[in-house]
């Protein structure tokens, strides 16, 4: 049962599976590379964005370059932990099925 | 719930944290090639160098130097490092695109910087040393800058970059101990070694997407 629970359903998008993956292995990650990297829209990846922030999973840092509005995102800890968390139930569910 | 993909789910969060943080388009060709150029270069500068010297009891070990012959060698090596540098771009931007990623992205951009902080400094270091007349110690320096710039760069990109550069350093430092041999050593780090890492990058990963 405790499987189950740990699946989380902030995760539950290939977004935002995404998002998290990115921050994870990297110390930030400004907007315009979350978008490249993963192909998404501006729309949906602000949507994603938002939820997870919304969380507290990741944090979010706005500051200029230059003229130029940059956001920052990066993973927090408890998002860091959830996430793990997450991927472990995910392993625990495949090996189940196995 | 129970029905979705959850293999699907882990392999994504992998190939993702693979991708955002490491250069993978690295073309294991482009270092083959940069090899043979190398061995090239190294040839025509053993026939400027020593085909024209009287070669004493000493063998290698005295040389004489004309300026004349100084910039020929240096013609030389700077064609093999630009041919080298041409071919690496343009073979790793074809293999980017294969794999749909952009060759000009952060994780390249990160690769490159760090690539460049031990070379740059390498390079700085020989040119003043040069212009001290410090000229035996050139080869084996290049080596041992080249590997550093390799090891530090082989964090954001393929872990083989790693190995090359140790072997280098190694070979870089054996070379500093037989001076008078830098060009022997040298055609076979810059190239023998080339070849061989380019040769086993390549069968690894750039077979995989074609």
């Amino acid at each position: 049962m405790s499987i189950i629970n740990n699946i989380n359903k902030a995760f539950d998008h290939r977004i935002r599976l995404g998002i998290m993956s990115i921050l994870m292995v990297n110390e930030y990650a400004d907007f315009n590379m979350l978008k490249e990297l993963l192909g998404a829209t501006d729309g949906n990846l602000a949507s994603h964005t938002k939820a997870l922030e919304k969380e507290a999973y990741i944090t979010v840092e706005k500051q200029f370059i230059g003229r130029k509005p940059n956001t920052r995102y990066s993973a927090s800890k408890l998002g860091r932990l959830e996430f793990k968390k997450h991927i472990e139930a995910l392993e625990k569910l495949i090996h189940k099925g196995q | 719930m129970e029905s979705k993909n959850y293999l699907q789910d882990i392999s994504d969060i992998k190939s993702m944290m693979n991708k955002s943080s490491r250069f993978l388009s690295i073309s294991g060709l482009s270092g083959i090639l940069a090899g043979i150029y190398a061995l090239i270069g190294a040839y025509l500068g053993y026939r400027i160098i020593y085909a024209n010297n009287i070669i004493s009891i000493d063998g290698y070990r005295t040389l004489i130097l004309t300026e004349n012959r100084l910039t020929q060698i240096f013609i030389i090596a700077f064609t093999v490092v630009v041919m080298a540098m041409i071919t690496g771009v343009v073979l790793s931007f074809s293999k980017a695109k294969k794999q749909n990623e952009s060759l000009w992205d952060s994780t390249s951009r990160r690769l490159l910087i760090n690539f460049a902080i031990p070379l740059v400094t390498g390079g700085l270091f020989i040119i003043i040393l040069m212009l001290k007349g410090g000229y035996a110690y050139v080869a084996p320096l290049t080596m041992i800058f080249y590997g550093l710039a390799l090891i530090n760069a082989s964090k954001y990109t393929l872990g083989y970059v790693r190995s090359l550069g140790l072997t280098m350093i190694v070979i870089g430092l054996v070379s500093s101990y037989f001076l008078g041999y830098g060009l022997i050593f040298w055609a076979f780090g810059f190239g023998i070694c080339h070849i061989f890492y380019g040769t086993i990058m390549h069968f690894k990963y750039d077979r995989i997407n074609m």
